[in-house]
């Protein structure tokens, strides 16, 4: 008696626990608000103003996501990672999803258990060094000072290049990105190596930009996405299908301006259609309405609006679409169809 | 006849002393120039001292108060012509725009009275405990500030921190009660137990009844929208107010003669002192999460406070008994012989005497506590220091460092020097040395 007793309450145990770890989308939907792990301050990617409302290039994903499953891109719950807690928080239910430049590599997505959604960013580990070095090309730099950020696959990456080239380097190492610019600037080191977005948010910020030359090489590829956890494959789809929405609405010219007017009546492309909800039923399918695109689009508007607004050529970051341009326009900016 | 006498008639008047020994001069000329060697030294410091300060203050007092970016920092720093943002001079409009930020996070602007009020009502609370000559009766406003504050910062209902208060209430008088009636054993387990049974089967069906009936309360606000030094004082103080007696309990519970009680106190104390804060911050903020069933939503702060009060409570407890070991045995026996019991034996000889002696230790550990608080950064709650982060992710401030280092440095030097000022003057109205 005491046994089966026993067994019931472990199986009963069991089935909630599975219960409550397969279904994300009832959580939030429960909650009313998105838990969404973001950076703790990085320039044009997430950031919190001087009335702490939340903005960036990761952020903007976050908010279509909440307009896709609540209806509103401000139901969110903004929830600041950093590089060390932002893996065991995705983990641990304290986040519903990562949208915080996390490279998508093998081990975090086999091993550790994640599902990335596809990517928003391509980036790639740069170099940049001052003019007056004199170095045109990151293989010319042998016996050179570098500063790096500890712990970060940069890192081995840059030990893998000067290996794979057979030259020595000084590596200068550095806990934070404003303590490495400091240091650069100050002339602790001859070259600064980081993500190639970064480089570019940095060297805006100096007094004399033009004195300072970010080097052709990428040493590494760093595809950034948004992640979930494994095993609600539902949530991952709906992560997934929302980043597609926003990359498909670019390649269609569907944008915040003219979303609501396409979403009203059918029109003469199908997938536009489709994507918008005027025909089909593909949000049902998530389990969500058939507004959902079109939610997701109206809230920061397509990929392309996105980039734009937060990173692109006209921001003080002013990074170019270069591989992030729709594939249609030579970059890597693929989405699967819908259909 | 001319007095031809060698002996002053007079007495002579009093002279000030000469100017090279008295006032300024003698000053100078007795502590920095009285040799060779301390003539040169003093040239050699006040040369640094002019170097040092020579290129600080012109950074310091620099004309950009009112800049919206650090561009125009640059092009203010550029008209005057000043050496650039790096050494010309501080970028000062970040502290006038984000000042605020850090001091209280993204708490909503309109409801800063709240922590405001909290932060006074503080003073006030202390101020018994601090000072002599403050009526004993606010001291029980003391007692029920930690409700009040934990209710003008949170908001939400007001019963449910009266409702806690009452746990308390309910633990002491099933102190008073069981002591009388059935020895002090009953009375420490009732002291326990009634209050738990309250706290965690009664007080939720009975905090939505009253909520019903009566539902008062203020708007309610989220723990992710504190943050900066009001997030610091909030975990410093309460670490600080609750690791004191918690420490003392277990440096008392390291000196008993109970070996259970014993062993309890040293495995927790010497497991938490062998742990770097860094890691126990880490669990608070990753594993418990795993740890706790599903669902449940145990408020980030919460378990940060509960952290760093543990850690406080372990380096507390070996301060005092750092106090109790110094006691001379005979103060320990003279108890005895007076025949006081333990408690008031620890009460009216032992604790007065031994907390005396730890003063610097306990300031100490204090004042550690308040400033290692700024390690939350690393588990991603926005303190000043993480806050600094998210204001260089702004494109109009990135590439500032040292106005916004130099800000929090400034208000926790505020901080960390009063209490070392406090400790100063407690040692001095305590002194009963001869």
């Amino acid at each position: 008696m005491k046994k089966s007793a026993f067994l019931g309450t472990l199986a009963a145990a069991t089935f909630a626990a599975g219960f409550a770890a397969a279904g994300t989308l009832d959580d939030v939907k429960a909650a009313g608000e998105l838990k969404c792990g973001v950076s703790t301050g990085l320039a044009g990617f997430a950031l919190a103003d001087a009335n702490g409302v939340w903005d960036g290039f990761d952020v903007a994903v976050c908010r279509a996501v909440a307009a896709a499953v609540l209806g509103d891109g401000s139901k969110v719950k903004f929830v600041p990672t950093t590089g060390k807690t932002r893996f065991t928080a995705l983990a641990s239910g304290e986040i519903d999803m990562l949208a915080r430049n996390t490279t998508w590599t093998f081990s975090r997505d086999v091993d550790l258990k994640f599902e990335f959604a596809g990517v928003n960013y391509y980036d790639g580990q740069g170099f940049m060094a001052p003019k007056a070095l004199g170095v045109s090309s990151a293989k010319e730099l042998d016996g050179a000072t570098v500063c790096i950020q500890t712990g970060t696959t940069t890192e081995l990456n840059l030990a893998d290049f000067f290996r794979a080239n057979g030259i020595s380097y000084d590596p200068v190492p550095i806990e934070t990105n404003s303590e490495a610019q400091a240091q650069y600037l100050a002339g602790a080191c001859d070259v600064y190596t980081t993500d190639a977005s970064g480089l570019a948010s940095t060297r805006a910020t100096f007094e004399s930009p033009d004195d300072h030359m970010v080097l052709p090489e990428i040493v590494s590829k760093e595809p950034l996405g948004p992640l979930v956890r494994h095993g609600d494959n539902n949530w991952g789809d709906i992560v997934r299908w929302t980043l597609n929405a926003l990359i498909t609405a670019e390649e269609l010219g569907v944008t915040s301006a003219n979303v609501a007017q396409h979403s009203s009546e059918a029109g003469k492309n199908p997938e536009v259609n489709r994507l918008l909800g005027t025909e089909g039923d593909l949000g049902g399918m998530l389990g969500l309405d058939k507004a959902w695109a079109s939610r997701a689009i109206a809230v920061n508007g397509n990929y392309g609006e996105i980039f734009e607004k937060n990173i692109g050529v006209n921001t003080p970051i002013g990074i170019a679409r270069g591989l992030n341009a729709s594939w249609t326009e030579g970059g890597l900016i693929y989405s699967a169809p819908f259909r | 006849m001319v007095d031809q006498s060698f002996v002053r008639t007079e007495i002579v008047p009093e002279k000030p002393a000469p100017l090279s020994q008295a006032g300024i001069i003698g000053w100078f000329r007795k502590n920095m120039f009285s040799d060779i060697p301390n003539t040169i030294l003093t040239g050699v410091v006040l040369y640094i001292i002019f170097m040092v300060l020579g290129n600080i203050l012109p950074w310091v007092f620099s004309p950009t108060w009112n800049s919206v970016s650090l561009t125009e920092c640059r092009s203010i720093l550029a008209e005057i012509g000043r050496d650039g943002h790096g050494n010309g001079g501080a970028c000062w409009g970040v502290i006038r725009e984000r000042w605020l930020q850090l001091m209280f996070g993204f708490y909503p602007s309109e409801l800063y009275w709240r922590p405001v009020l909290s932060f006074l009502l503080l003073g006030v609370a202390l101020a018994p405990v601090l000072f002599d000559g403050v009526s004993r009766k606010i001291l029980f406003f003391t007692a029920v500030y930690p409700f009040v504050c934990f209710w003008l910062i949170w908001g939400g209902s007001v019963w449910f921190p009266i409702s806690v208060f009452i746990g308390f209430i309910i633990s002491y008088f099933g102190f008073v009660i069981g002591n009388k009636s059935a020895g002090s054993l009953i009375g420490v387990l009732a002291a326990i137990a009634l209050p738990i049974i309250w706290w965690f089967i009664l007080l939720s069906p009975i905090n939505s009844v009253l909520n019903s009936i009566l539902p008062l309360g203020s708007e309610a606000i989220e723990s992710d929208r504190l943050g900066g030094f009001m997030l610091a004082i909030l975990i410093g103080v309460t670490g600080i107010a609750l690791s004191l007696p918690i420490g003392i309990l277990l440096a008392l519970g390291r000196q008993s003669d109970l070996p259970i009680l014993k062993g309890v106190c040293v495995c927790f104390i010497e497991f938490i002192r062998g742990v770097p804060l860094i890691t126990l911050l880490f669990v608070a903020s990753t594993l418990l999460n795993v740890f706790l069933p599903p669902g449940s939503n145990f408020d980030l702060i919460l378990r940060v406070m509960i952290m760093v009060t543990l850690f406080a409570s372990a380096y507390m407890a070996e301060v005092i008994r750092g106090g109790l070991a110094a006691l001379p045995k005979g103060q320990y026996e003279a108890a005895d012989s007076l025949g006081l019991d333990y408690w008031k034996a620890q009460r009216l000889i032992i604790l007065p005497q031994a907390l005396k002696i730890s003063i610097p230790g306990i300031v100490s550990t204090f004042i550690g506590l308040f400033k290692d608080t700024t390690l939350v950064s690393i588990i991603g709650l926005l303190d000043p220091l993480g806050l600094s982060t998210n204001i260089r992710a702004d494109m109009a401030w990135n590439g500032i460092l040292w106005e916004l280092y130099g800000f929090v440095a400034l208000i926790f030097f505020i901080f960390c020097f009063s209490m070392s000022r406090y400790s100063m003057y407690l040692e001095r109205k305590l002194a009963t040395g001869h």
